[in-house]
């Protein structure tokens, strides 16, 4: 009971407290960097400015310090529920994302996820799309001609991606025949032979037996690289961040779906696209990252080895700050790479945004599928029994 | 077997009363200096001659159609992705005589031009 309020506050104020702040602080400074400007550096305390990091402070006081506007004619009610049908999904989805293994402390074992549902691949999907309300309630209910384009727009576009990111991931599932995410992570946490298929056509040459000792880890990325870009793409539509920023193009529909929204109001969406990232980051760690796993070091071979020194206790202890810490390195290169795509590339045109998911990922993904039956029934052929080639 | 459940819903009774505090918090500190032009919904500065609340393009609504039909067949292939160790070569031929109709009604689509924007 009180390990799972722990683990919930931990995730919780760690994504939202540590991770939401730093990256809109990260979102400005690596803008700056690529677009050869300075970047924030103004808020400071007492003279100090520390690269810019007190400005997630002080966006945080002067959007809580606003007037409090609804615009006239607006649905008071939904107006107020649209922001928080928004951020909601968002904090709460990051609930099934296991960032550590099971580890045993004397009597008590634990697994390092706040909630150890079967279907959690299922949990982050669904959360996913309850995000959708909000900016479609956001758009109707504030009776301006631009939030309601914008509204529009978004209900198409997510309803779209949804689609294909649900479609995209089912190769995932069947390489890890799960969908609870702990165990994708545990599935994860060894390696492979890249060269395994070869022995479907002949037995090695000799000499070349060094083939078999090249190893990749288990990874989603390695099993399944189309369904992760497949996957990175459509999830990234889902947060509406440019490329895909079509339901906010601020220079077509002054801001979309929230263009009457001021103050703590706009800044729950605010809040709710940089957790977000955050989310699409833990998410795509633990599905094609390997999750806390850490390449080529299981967990027994850490444990083991700390053991074999300093003793069982302090092993486990010293594995999971490994495992945890991996994880969050992980998540940090996946923000990063998000960062760079929202920075590097122009909007999407609306027609070549819904073509490339209806007519580009919709296909392939389907395509993914079914490759992925026939190598798995093809591996099963070599080696009954082996999860996969 | 619920138990598992109960991290989701301390997260949730957490965000929730974190947003609607924020919110609160928000209509309390700000000032209340409203009028009538300020409160005028946005239009670049004319006032609105159309109500937002009007008929859209009749693509959106079809995109809403398509979403339906797809979502629904894309849930029956998750239990079967997450079972193929198991089911191997016939589970296999059942999801290939499932997705022809699902594949003929996207070609169907794509061919009539509900994809095009």
């Amino acid at each position: 009971m009180i390990l799972v309020v722990a683990k919930t506050l931990f995730i919780l104020i760690v994504v939202t407290l540590l991770f939401a702040p730093l990256i809109t602080w990260v979102e400005r400074k690596q803008s700056a960097i690529m677009q050869d400007r300075i970047g924030a550096n103004r808020a400071d305390l007492a003279g100090m400015t520390f690269l810019g990091l007190l400005h997630p402070a002080a966006d945080v006081i002067k959007l809580l310090s606003k007037e409090d506007l609804v615009p006239a004619g607006a649905n008071r009610f939904l107006h107020a529920l649209a922001p928080i049908l928004s951020a909601v999904p968002a904090l709460i989805a990051f609930a099934v994302i296991p960032y550590g293994a099971t580890y045993r402390f004397g009597d008590t074992t634990f697994t390092l996820v706040a909630a150890d549902i079967d279907w959690g691949v299922l949990y982050l999907l669904v959360i996913g799309s309850l995000a959708t309300y909000g900016s479609v309630l956001a758009g109707w209910a504030s009776r301006s001609n631009w939030s309601m384009l914008g509204a529009i727009r978004a209900t198409a576009q997510m309803i779209s991606y949804e689609v294909t990111m649900g479609l995209s991931i089912v190769g995932i599932f069947m390489v890890f025949g799960s969908l609870k995410l702990t165990d994708m992570a545990v599935a994860q946490d060894t390696t492979f032979r890249v060269f395994g298929f070869l022995d479907l056509f002949a037995s090695l040459p000799a000499g070349a037996g060094w083939l078999n000792a090249i190893r990749l880890p288990n990874w989603g990325i390695f099993l399944q690289p189309l369904a992760f870009l497949l996957f990175l793409t459509c999830i990234m539509a889902e947060n509406k961040r440019p490329p895909f920023d079509l339901p906010e193009a601020d220079s077509e529909l002054v801001a979309g779906y929230f263009t009457e929204y001021s103050g703590m109001r706009f800044g729950l969406f605010y809040m709710a696209e940089f957790i977000e990232v955050v989310v699409i980051a833990g998410a795509v760690a633990a599905l094609f990252l390997g999750g806390w796993a850490v390449p080529y070091l299981s967990q027994e071979t850490i444990t083991a080895g700390v053991a074999s020194l300093f003793g069982e206790g302090f092993a486990n202890l010293v594995c999971m700050l490994i495992h945890v810490g991996c994880f969050f390195s992980k998540v940090v290169f996946l923000v990063w790479l998000q960062m760079l795509i929202r920075w590097s590339f122009p909007r999407f045109r609306y027609d070549q945004l819904m073509d490339l998911c209806w007519k580009v990922i919709l296909p392939l993904s389907l395509l993914n599928i079914f490759l992925t039956a026939a190598g798995m029934l093809l591996a099963q052929q070599i080696a009954p029994g082996a999860a996969a080639s | 077997m619920l138990s598992e459940y109960l991290g989701v819903l301390l997260m949730l009774g957490i965000a929730v009363a974190l947003t609607v505090g924020m919110l609160l918090v928000h209509v309390y500190l700000g000032p209340k200096r409203s009028f009538d032009k300020k409160l005028a919904p946005f239009e670049c500065g004319e006032e609105p001659i159309v109500s937002p609340r009007q008929r859209h393009a009749v693509k959106f609504y079809l995109v809403a159609i398509l979403f339906v039909v797809f979502d629904v067949e894309a849930v029956f292939f998750y239990p079967w992705g997450a079972t193929f160790l198991e089911t191997g070569l016939p589970g296999l031929t059942t999801i290939a005589i499932f997705s022809v109709p699902l594949v003929v009604g996207l070609v169907y689509e794509w061919s009539k031009g509900a994809l095009e924007w």
